[in-house]
């Protein structure tokens, strides 16, 4: 691990108060973001965000999910524009139409979901947008070639500039970004979870870059959930919390659990849901289960184990590539295992395909509502009817009246609100395509039932109405596997919450005596 | 609700509803700007001629609108269409001439069993195919090509590159016999349309249909077999076109290498000019009874008038691209 003195500070001194905004009293800042506010659909995401980054500071942001870090991140780099406040670079307003501008005004952006272009060449991804021409108008190759291989040298990184991108790993392509910020002369870099799908050796190797970068004079604006790095790389810190700035200051001045209060912000009322639920027989036991392991990735799952109980809810719990739904995804016959064990009911279990897991009894949510669960351009009830709720009647024909007599039962005890069961379900809410998402599993009277994800997206009133659903699933008998990145989510509605950090089952807890610092200190790594 | 966007709500409400039927009011505004100009055009003699001429390629349609809601695409129909027609006339022919005999006496065997042929043919050249896509994961658009030129040289080899013609009454019957006032083939067509029309909108499989190309990954999700349903929908469209292979020998008196070519576009059109989205999942088999209709009308229409066939190919590719256009303009203000 890089040690943390190795970082120039650029003399940036801060309060280390809490309650008051940085002051840059040194070093004038080269971005500020001062009381930045947007709203999507009439919801305020961004409440009155600001944040400055000096010449050659690393700056933390910190927050769960939904908590607005995307948010800041789109609107400093121009995908989005800020409905009030502003955006000052070097102290001059500037407005971004689009990310374009930003690229252009030095504002360069490693994302989590990487950006190349996987067919070009290295030096061609590094010279995207900006490609130099000679004075005929032709490319200048020679000279791409050239300061492409001396950006990447002055990285480390070992490769042919004119190999293909598809070829290189992650951590490879994340360098083949910094290499595109170097060569831009980008004063600002920033990085969404540049760690998510790197090896130790690789987070320390973008260490030495960030330390690196910040020598020279570069601001980085690091995103990451992994604390550790946070204390690592990184100077100063501001922690968001639904849509506001909470605290900021000096990493040295705080400490690790101070930095999860800040994050989590309310206490937390736990599990206590009244009934007390007797767990029945064992339904799912995983045993040391790990993923395929392609050359050139990660190993997302590596040695996980956990069971659950019919009438259970078990809390699967860890920040982004823990290796939750990748674990689910195994138990639902959509990925190969690679090793280890599953038995479901007692018998060991491989479901080849999502059909043959469905016909053991197992329901699967996915995370990804419009991605994975819904068909768009269909009707509520074509929906909800899709995974066979109502089985088919003599030569494979629908079932329309039960279809619908069962649908309309939920329709009332979730309050699904839409125009009419043939309307198109891209015209409910994702409160509402959610419950239709639910209610088609529940309909299956799966033995278990996997939710990743219930109430990403959705409304605060629909979430409660969720989370009663779940509880009444769990108390008609069924075992749920609850997966949730909101882990007061999992803390309410769990009976026993399963860590897991890196693809590995870190503890297991009872729920009615987890704390949220305890399960967050379980998710992260500490050394 | 203010004011305005009740009026948006409604102004998006009756764009949907225009969206649904532009075709149709498409096809009534060619249908009448064609009887103003030549009355002829609604006799009834005339009308059943543009259903017969609708009926086959229409036939292919009918299948092609299943291959398209699952985001796929069939260019083999029309070489598909000779090679099952030339099955089916070797088998009434009982073999050809001065090659090869199937039966023993050199006569010909039973329509019923050119019928079977046919439609055999077209239903496992469509399930291979079928299988290539789904299963090896080869663009439709590139299986299918190579598809249209593999049933096309078939169909040469079968023939020996010339046709063969003369078949019995009851053979004919299928392609030129009458029942009542209306065509045989037309009756096929109207069967074929129903049945497809029950399946889609009645039956799990039409539902899976919908979902695979709807969004491919929540229907395996929901534990449907995408390669599966991917595969049963090309043999669909082989039995079509197997079965529009044997209506138009027995209507043509005669089986060639180079009959139907063409039949995958006039095909693939009347089912986008029909109103279903080349990007899967919405749509269905009565847009593509007024798609289909709306290109024989044209035809016929042009025909009558006494337009020159050089700018009549010129008006229909403008009318197609302007009918879809129409289409997606309903479809976008109703967003």
């Amino acid at each position: 691990m890089t040690s943390v003195g190795s970082l120039q500070r650029a003399g940036v001194q801060e309060s280390g108060r809490d309650d008051r905004p940085d002051i840059q009293l040194l070093v004038r800042p080269v971005l500020e973001a001062q009381a930045l506010v947007k709203r999507f659909f009439g919801v305020t995401v961004l409440d009155g965000v600001s944040l400055s980054l000096a010449p050659g500071e690393v700056r933390a942001l910190l927050g769960e999910n939904g908590a607005g870090k995307s948010t800041v991140i789109n609107l400093i780099s121009g995908v989005h524009q800020p409905d009030a406040g502003a955006i000052r670079l070097d102290g001059e307003h500037v407005r971004f139409a689009r990310p374009l501008d930003a690229d252009r005004a030095g504002i360069s952006v490693i994302r989590q979901e990487l950006s190349l272009f996987p067919d070009l060449s290295v030096a061609e991804a590094i010279f995207a947008g900006h490609l130099p021409v000679n004075a005929l108008g032709f490319v200048d190759w020679k000279r791409i070639r050239k300061v492409a291989g001396q950006a990447l040298a002055r990285l480390g990184l070992a490769v042919d500039v004119r190999a293909p991108v598809a070829g290189l790993s992650i951590a490879q392509q994340q360098m083949v970004e910094v290499a595109r910020a170097l060569t831009r002369k980008s004063r600002v870099v920033i990085m969404d979870e540049p760690t998510a799908s790197l090896s130790p050796n690789e987070v320390d190797h973008l260490g030495d870059i960030i330390a690196q970068l910040s020598a020279e004079g570069v601001a980085v604006l690091y995103v990451s959930h992994r604390l550790d790095e946070v204390r690592a790389f990184c100077s100063t810190y501001t922690v968001l919390r639904d849509g506001r700035a909470v605290s900021s200051g000096n990493v040295a001045d705080t400490n690790i659990p101070s930095l999860i209060r800040d994050m989590a912000g309310r206490d937390i009322e736990i599990g206590r849901h009244g009934e007390v639920r007797v767990p029945g027989r064992p339904v799912l036991e995983v045993r040391n289960l790990s993923s395929q392991h392609l050359a050139g990735s990660v190993q997302r799952v590596r040695d996980v184990s956990f069971s659950v109980r019919a009438g259970e809810i078990v809390g699967l719990a860890g920040i982004i590539g823990a290796g939750r739904t990748e674990t689910a995804r195994m138990i639902f016959g959509l990925d190969p295992i690679g090793g280890g064990e599953i038995l479901f009911e007692d018998t060991t279990f491989g479901p080849r395909s999502p059909a043959e897991a469905m016909a053991a009894g197992v329901g699967y949510v996915s995370e990804d509502r419009k991605g994975l669960s819904l068909l768009l351009s269909r009707s509520v009830v074509d929906n909800f009817a899709l995974a066979g709720a109502v089985p088919a009647r003599g030569l494979g024909f629908n079932d329309k009246a039960a279809e619908a007599t069962l649908l309309s039962g939920f329709v009332k005890r979730l309050g699904i609100r839409a125009a009419s069961l043939q309307s198109t379900i891209a015209t409910l809410s994702g409160g509402n395509q959610q419950k239709v998402v639910l209610a088609r599993w529940v309909a299956r009277r799966p033995k278990l039932l996997i939710i990743d994800e219930p109430t990403r997206g959705i409304d605060v009133g629909s979430k409660e109405d969720v989370h009663d659903l779940i509880r009444d699933i769990a108390a008609q008998g069924v075992a749920v596997l609850l997966i949730s990145s909101d882990l007061p989510e999992i803390m309410t509605l769990s009976d026993r919450i399963v860590t897991l950090r890196e693809g590995e089952t870190t503890s297991e807890q009872d729920a009615a005596t987890a704390t949220f610092e305890g399960l967050m200190a379980s998710m992260t790594r500490h050394d | 609700m203010s004011i305005s966007s009740a009026d948006g709500m409604s102004r998006a409400r009756l764009f949907s509803l225009l969206g649904k039927l532009a075709p149709l009011i498409f096809l009534l505004v060619l249908a009448i700007t064609f009887a103003t100009l030549q009355p002829r055009f609604l006799m009834p003699l005339n009308l059943f001629n543009i259903l017969r001429q609708v009926s086959i390629y229409g036939i292919i349609a009918v299948g092609m609108t299943f291959v398209i809601l699952i985001r796929g695409i069939d260019l083999s129909v029309g070489a598909l269409v000779a090679m099952s027609g030339l099955c089916a006339a070797v088998i009434a022919h009982g073999g050809i001439e001065g090659r090869f005999a199937l039966s023993s006496d050199g006569t010909g065997f039973h329509w019923s069993l050119a019928a079977f042929a046919a439609i055999a043919a077209g239903v496992v050249a469509g399930l291979a195919q079928g299988a290539i896509v789904a299963w090896l994961s080869v663009p439709a658009f590139v299986v299918t090509l190579g598809g249209m030129t593999v049933f096309r040289g078939i169909a040469l080899t079968i023939g020996n590159g010339g046709p063969i013609a003369g078949f019995d009454e009851d053979f004919g019957w299928w392609g030129r016999g009458m029942i009542g006032p209306v065509p045989v083939p037309v009756i096929i067509f109207a069967a074929a349309v129903l049945i497809a029309h029950v399946v889609l909108t009645q039956t799990r499989f039409g539902r899976s249909v919908y979902a695979v190309g709807s969004n491919p990954d929540a229907a395996r999700l929901s534990g449907i077999n995408v390669e599966r349903v991917t595969v049963q929908v090309y043999g669909l469209i082989g039995f079509c076109s197997g079965l529009g292979g044997f209506v138009l020998s027995s209507r043509l008196n005669s089986a060639e290498a180079v009959a139907g070519s063409g039949y995958e576009l006039t095909a693939i059109a009347a089912v986008v000019i029909g109103g279903t989205s080349l990007q899967g999942g919405t749509g269905g088999v009565a847009g593509t009874v007024v798609g289909a209709l709306l290109t024989g009308v044209l035809l016929n229409g042009l025909v009558i008038l006494n337009v020159s066939p050089y700018t009549q190919q010129i008006l229909v590719g403008l009318i197609i691209i302007a009918a879809v256009a129409f289409d997606h303009f309903t479809k976008r203000q109703s967003r």
